[in-house]
Order: C-alpha cells, then structure tokens, then sequence
C-alpha cells in the first residue's frame, strides 16, 4: 500500500480550559469533524474546511482554526497545490472538482485601477443633499428617436404637438445596477433562493433564478426574477418563462467555459425533482452546448422563440463565458433580437467545476468588458443593447469600475452568499453546507434564517448603493449613465502598455 | 471658470463685433487670458452661400503646402471660390498659427448631403492633414479665437471690421487641456455654435458617444463634444429642439416619474436612448444654432437662433436680459451692462430651463 494521506488544510484547536463540553460544535459541524468522547470532544482536522461555522457558534469562544504548518519542502515549481493534486488524482483517476472561483494568482485589475474625484475646477456633488440618480435601464433601445407632429385642438384652437412614433421595447427598470447572480436551486437551498428574492424586490432591483426552475415559493417575487433556461432547460415550460421579469439563456460560465453542469442525485430531493421536473435522486446534467444551438442563428432562433413564446413582452439576455472572442461573440449576439449581452469574467463563482477549468479556462472581466464594450461601439450598436458583468465583483468600487468600463449593470453572487453567512469554504458540491446555503437537508436548511437573511443582503447592496452615489459625487457626476463607458475617469496604476491598451485607459500621471 | 456672453438681435439688425468684445472685456476675472474667441453670424453677406472654412495652419515657412493638402481634400466634392489668409493685425499676439479662410461651394450633385459631407471633411482634415485644424466650418459665420486676453484677440482679428446680427465671446481659464489656440472657444460645426463656461463630467461617455456617429474628437476638450452632440439630436436625429436640450440636461427621474402619462412615457424614452447624450458636471453654455431646428409644435426655424442652457442642478451662472430687439445671454449681468446699461428685463433661468431666442 502507498500512503496516499496529504496532511490537513487546516488545525482545529479547542481551548480546554474554556471548553464547557456543550457539544454545540459536534451539533453544528456538517463535516464531521467534532466528535464526543465521554468528558472529551476529539477533533478530526483533517475533515475541516475552515467555514467557521463552529468558530462562530461556540459559546465560550473556545476553538480556533489555523492554517496546517506541517511542513512540505518548498519548492517554486512543485508547489504544495500542485504534489496534493497529483497525490488526490493517482488515488481517484477523477477529474478534481473545486467550487468558488478562479483560485489562482492572475492580476486582479480591478486592483490596478483608481478613481477620478473633482478638485476646484468643477464642484463635487454631495448625494445627501443633491439627487444621485442610479436608475439603470436593462433592454434593447432604439438608435434614435423619431416624433410625429399631430394636430390637436385644444380650448378651440388648432395646435401642433410632437408625439413618441419610436416604439421602446419593454426594458428592465432597476434602482441600483446591481442584480443577484443566476445561482440555481438546488444547488442552494430554498432558503438561500427566498432570502435573495425578498431583498431584490425590496432594493428595486433583480435576482437570477438559475437554471434549476423556480419554486413555487419564489413565485411571489417573480416580477423580480429573471429566469434562466440552460442546456438543461430545467423547469422551463411557458408558465416559467412568463411568470419573471425576463428571460436569460446561458450559454456559459466564466468559472467552466465550455463545459455543462453537474447536479449530484443527492441533492435532487423531491422538491428540486418537482421544480427541474427530473426525477426524484437523479443526477441534473446540463450538456456542454445547447442541443439546439450549433452556431450563432441557431441562438437568434432561440431568442426569437422565446420571445414568440411569451409575446415579445420580455426582455432576453444572452449569458456567455469571457473567452478570448468574446467581443465578436457578443457583437453576433447584439444583432440578434437579444436584449442584453451577460459576461461572466474567469473569477465567476460556482458550486461545482472541475479545478482545471476553474483555473485555467477564460479571461479577466475587466478586459473582457473592455473589449465588448469597444467592439459594440465600433459597430455601432453598443447603445442598442445592455451589458451585464459578472465574475468576481467584490465591492462598489469593483461595480463603479465595470460601469466605467462599460457595463451598464452588473451581478454579484459569491458577494450575496457571504452576506448569508458563507465563509467561502469552496466545499458547495458536497451539499454539506454549514450555513443552509450550498444544501438541502432540511435540518442544514432551517439553520438559515429567511428574513435575516434578507435583511442581509439588502443591507449589502443598499450600502453598495450608497458607496456608489458618493463616488459618483466626488466625481462631479449626477446620473449613473454618465459614468457609463466613462474611462477618462479611470486611471491604471502599474499596468502595462498592452494591458492599458487592452483596457482602454491610460496609466495615473496622464 | 471661463466667462461666456452672447446676444442676437431678432430683427437681424447687423452690428460691429467690438461690441462683443469690450463685453467679453468686463469678464477677464472669469479668464487668464490663456483663450478668447468670438463667432459672429452673418459676417459673410458676400459669400453667405458658401461655407466659410476658418482653418488653423501650423505657423512654418512650409505652411502652403498644408493649404495644398487642405484644398485636395476639398477640391474633391466642389470649389474653394476664394481664400486667404484671415485678416489680423501683426505684433498683437504670438502667431502661433496662421488663420486662412476658405470660401468653398459643393458640386451641384453633393447639394443634398453637403452638411453631412462637410462634417466628414472636417473631420478628415482635423484627423489627417498635419498642421491644420478647421475651427470653423458654417455658412455666413465666423469663429475667431487665439490663446490670449478678450481685447488682444479681438484686436488682432480686427473684429470692428466685421458685422453680425449675433455673436458669442468667450474667456477662457483652462482647468482641463492647456491653453492653445484650438482650444480656445467658440467651437463651431457647421452653423453650430458653442462657448462653454464649465467641465463636462461625463466626457469620456459622451465622446464615445458621438465617435460611434463618426465624428471625431481632435481638440482635446470638453466643450467639442457639445456642439456635435447639438449636431447629432438636432440636424441628424431630428428631435424636437426642446427634447434634445432635455436629452442634454435630462429631467430628473423624481420629476418624470410625476409627469402625465404621455410626457412620462417621452422623457423616459429620452434618457433611456438618449442617456450617453446627457451632459453631467457643471456647465452653462451658449449656442447659435443650425437652421432647420424642429420645435414640439411642428415649427421649422428656418433662421440661426441663440440657446442658453446650464446643467440640470446650474452649477455655473447664467442670466439673460432684453432690450428692443436684442436679447443677451451671459455668465454675468456686469458684462451685459457693459454694452447696455438700460435693459428691459433681466432674468435668471432655472436650472436645466433652456433659453430659445429666435428672430422675428
């Protein structure tokens, strides 16, 4: 036999002294990692994936988890991750499955952008006492407008008014340009999907529903949910795509371009059965492409039908991986009947993806919002169609930096997750999940708190939302679509040439 | 910072254009006289079908052989009728640039799209031609600027010898490109008009904007853009003068929400098309307008008219004043007393209120 044992992650370390033996860890542990041994709770590092659920639930404040320090000869080639992999996969012969996003150390541009604010030359505009509009429209718009002039009388005389001839399609109204990510049902818990849609409806804006079907519970909120039809077309039939606000076929993910998703049997309970409409315990396998879609007019034939289907009343998004091309992908997309283009950067979060693809496979947001937004404009239809970004967005400052970039709205997902309770453990394919988020056992499930986390999440983007106005008034902008592909208020600092090119921006000092 | 003044006279009464200039005079405090300009309409009675091409050469021994690439470009969709250089008087400024005019006819079969194509001629020759930059390009009007004080640059464009029925002048204090003679306002495009006391926040947004039209942004200011946002709404586009003002300095969403169903349903699809149009930042601007503009009556003004317009929360000052026939727009009431102590009214315009004078 060869040991094949990698040592712990992690070192769970219980203060004895202040232990009372309450077993509150071995209730709350998912893992199994605490276990009570008559006047004694034995602990197993090796099971611990640092979610602090225990850290946080001990009433005497007794455990503490660090890093292992158990020691591998370093080496700048055969890194630890690298010797582990190797171990895990010559014991499985499986692909390694990872969950969270892109973990590798690539430049996070967002970082190595700053900000424009007013000095002297033009006043800074102070949003508690001046209005700071962040209405966003999400839609397909006209390249221009044109009136008619029509003869009225009004009071006896004859007069003339201008009256809209231009026709506007239906358009997403949101108060904030911040939605909630697509993140599917049953790869989170109901729970988890309730918390989401209370605070979109109470911030004015939207949530994704995933491509797992939408709950009958959820349908309350649908005039806030986009629904998602994907490879799998999980729960799609013509109730689901009239009952949301609007429709988004996904083609990709930027955490596994190219690739399907996998739901395991084990969290395909009877609810997640009715709402995908598979059968109770089988595994959910969305294939790689969409059956029907081999080339680009078979997607605007998709987008047409699902229009036809709910009689042009619904906007259609079109969601894809940034890979390489995205900018010609996305112009092929604005000229079909799409109503806008989703873009989901290499850092998008996910519950499960092979490790390979979820280190390795696409491109930062950044750029690729970059690089959309410029090809859209030398086309000429960059007004015509909304961009939506997403894939790692971790604060205001990230969303103000999309938007300056070029992306009308964006979607936040692994932000709205740690703002019910999750510690990014990167463990949601086990359905383990401490928090009630990434599961569906029940007794897991009822640990998270439905209006709490709610209040949560909308006290996340209110306070993005109000993040959002003030740098806009430090930079002497009043409405959200003035900052809109406004890269002259974006500065890069100690990037590159070719990145700045790339980018569209030039480096702090011009 | 910059002071801005503008008056027309709706019986087209013609005046001298150092009256605009011992105006503008009374504004240097909003200056540094690092920028003046002015643009007179009507200047031109003699040629007032032509287009009257203002051009910047770069001031070298060699500077014919730019006039030669200037009127290549030209030769190719009709006939410069006549041109020279602009008449200044020598020692007054540093002549960093030589001012040349062209007075130029399209070919009979260009008539139909002679203002777009003129727009694509300045364009090419702003972008291509080294050495030479159009800063004015309307029919019957003139720009006249340089880097300097009110009263030099009127004095070295010899401004008393030309008449108009309106002008524009403008100080400038430059916050955001350094003071050069292209940058100096009025910026004009064709019968477009602009001088601008302000900074346009949303300029990246906007540039981008009209690119995306084909125009191109070569002075490296703010105030540019403007006048080819005007060009794009209201000659291109068509839209009724006072929703295209309203695109540029949008109603606030509070205020359209409460709107009667048909107004709200127009100001909505406004900002939702027209959002990247939008002006933000502290701005007050004057404008003589190109003729044609559609009013939301049904209205076609065959004329040039003046407009003032500040942003939609007037973070620059503008006041406007009548006297007979004449109107004036200004960043200060002092400069409008200036050339006439005894007005009729004096008022101030709300904020993103706009101010249409047209002639009788």
């Amino acid at each position: 036999m060869i040991p094949s044992a990698v040592p712990p992650k992690f070192k769970v370390e219980i203060d004895r002294e202040k232990c009372m033996l309450c077993g509150r860890c071995v209730e709350e542990c998912s893992w199994g990692v605490y276990r009570k041994e008559r006047d004694r709770i034995v602990i197993y590092s090796n099971r611990c994936g640092a979610c602090q659920r225990c850290v946080v639930m001990c009433p005497r404040d007794a455990i503490t988890v660090i890093e292992n320090t158990t020691c591998w000869r370093s080496h700048p080639l055969w890194t630890i991750e690298v010797r582990e992999d190797i171990i895990n996969q010559s014991k499985t012969g499986r692909v390694l499955l990872s969950a969270t996003g892109n973990a590798k150390e690539y430049p996070i541009y967002f970082d190595h952008i700053v900000l424009d604010a007013c000095q002297v030359t033009n006043p800074p505009i102070d949003p508690l006492r001046e209005p700071m509009e962040l209405r966003t429209y999400i839609g397909k718009k006209p390249k221009k407008l044109e009136f008619e002039f029509v003869e009225e009388e009004v009071e006896g005389k004859k007069i003339k008014r201008a009256k809209l001839k231009t026709k506007i399609a239906p358009n997403l109204k949101l108060e904030t340009p911040i939605m909630i990510a697509h993140m599917s049902y049953g790869a989170l818990s109901l729970n988890a999907h309730l918390a989401m849609a209370k605070a979109v409806k109470e911030c004015g804006t939207y949530m994704g529903s995933g491509e797992g079907g939408l709950h009958r519970a959820l349908y309350p909120y649908a005039d806030h949910i986009i629904t998602q039809v994907a490879s799998g077309r999980f729960g799609v039939d013509v109730d689901y795509l009239n009952i949301g606000a609007a429709i988004e076929i996904k083609i990709g993910q930027g955490a596994k371009p190219g690739i399907g998703g996998h739901l395991p049997g084990e969290k395909v309970t009877a609810e997640v059965s009715m709402t995908r409409m598979i059968p109770e315990g089988t595994d959910a396998i969305s294939p790689a492409p969409h059956h029907d879609i081999y080339s680009i007019e078979d997607l605007a034939q998709l987008v047409r039908s699902l229009k036809e289907a709910t009689r042009w009343k619904k906007p259609v998004f079109v969601k894809i991986a940034a890979v390489h091309n995205v900018a010609a992908i996305a112009n092929g997309i604005a000229t079909s009947d799409a109503d806008a283009v989703v873009i989901d950067g290499f850092r998008g979060g996910t519950g499960a993806a092979p490790k390979v693809f979820r280190d390795h496979v696409g491109i930062p947001i950044e750029i690729a919002i970059a690089a959309v937004d410029e090809r859209l404009r030398e086309e000429g239809v960059r007004n015509e169609i909304s961009i939506i970004a997403s894939g790692g967005i971790r604060s205001s400052a990230d969303v103000f930096k999309a938007i300056a970039l070029g992306a009308d709205a964006v979607y936040i997902g692994t932000a709205v997750l740690i703002a019910l309770g999750c510690r990014v453990c990167g463990r949601c394919y086990t359905g383990q999940c401490a928090w009630g988020i990434a599961t569906q056992k029940p007794e897991l499930v009822n640990r998270l708190d439905v209006e709490e986390g709610a209040r949560r999440v909308a006290n996340l983007i209110k306070a993005w939302t109000l993040e959002l106005k003030e740098l806009l008034g430090a930079a002497g902008i009043n409405a959200i679509e003035s900052l809109r592909g406004n890269r002259d208020r974006l500065r890069g600092v100690g990037l590159n040439e070719v990145e700045l090119k790339a980018l569209g921006i030039k480096h702090a000092g011009f | 910072m910059c002071g801005i003044i503008g008056f027309i006279s709706r019986k087209k009464r013609m005046i001298k254009g150092d009256k605009i200039a011992i105006a503008l005079d009374s504004l240097k405090e909003r200056g540094n006289g690092q920028g003046s300009g002015y643009v007179g309409y009507g200047i031109y009675p003699d040629y007032a079908d032509c287009y009257a091409l203002h051009v910047f050469l770069r001031n070298t021994p060699t500077y014919h052989k730019i006039i030669d690439r200037v009127k290549s470009i030209l030769g190719l969709y009709g006939v410069v009728v006549k041109d020279e250089e602009i008449p200044v008087k020598e020692g007054v400024l540093k002549k960093e640039f030589i001012p040349w005019r062209f007075f130029y006819r399209f070919h009979d079969s260009y008539r139909d799209m002679e203002n777009d194509l003129m727009v694509n001629i300045v364009m090419e020759i702003n972008d291509k031609v080294d050495g030479a930059f159009v800063f004015s390009s309307g029919k019957n009007l003139g720009v006249f600027k340089a880097t300097g004080w009110p009263m030099e640059v009127a004095e070295f464009y010899r401004l008393e010898e030309y008449e108009g029925y309106m002008w524009l002048g403008h100080a400038r204090y430059p916050t955001n490109t350094r003071g050069w003679w292209g940058g100096a306002h009025p910026f004009n495009i064709l019968n477009w008009s602009v001088v601008h006391n302000g900074e346009i926040t949303s300029y990246g947004t906007n540039k981008r904007y009209v690119e995306s039209f084909g125009y191109k942004c070569r002075m490296y200011t703010d105030t540019e853009v403007v006048a080819y946002i005007f060009d794009l709404l209201i000659r291109k586009h068509r839209l009724p003068v006072e929703y295209a003002l309203s695109a540029m300095a949008p109603k606030f969403w509070d205020e359209i929400d409460r709107m009667e169903e048909e107004e709200r349903r127009i100001h909505e699809a406004i900002r939702i098309t027209y959002g990247p149009a939008a002006l933000n930042g502290p701005f007050a601007i004057i404008v003589g307008t190109h003729e044609g503009m559609v009013f939301m009556n049904g209205e076609i003004e065959e004329n040039n008219t003046l407009i003032g317009l500040t942003d939609r929360v007037k973070l620059r000052p503008l006041v406007a004043a009548e006297k007979d026939d004449l109107v004036f727009v200004s960043s200060e009431e002092a400069a409008i007393r200036r050339i006439c102590p005894d007005l009729d009214k004096v008022e101030m315009p709300d904020a993103g209120t706009p101010i249409i004078v047209r002639l009788e």
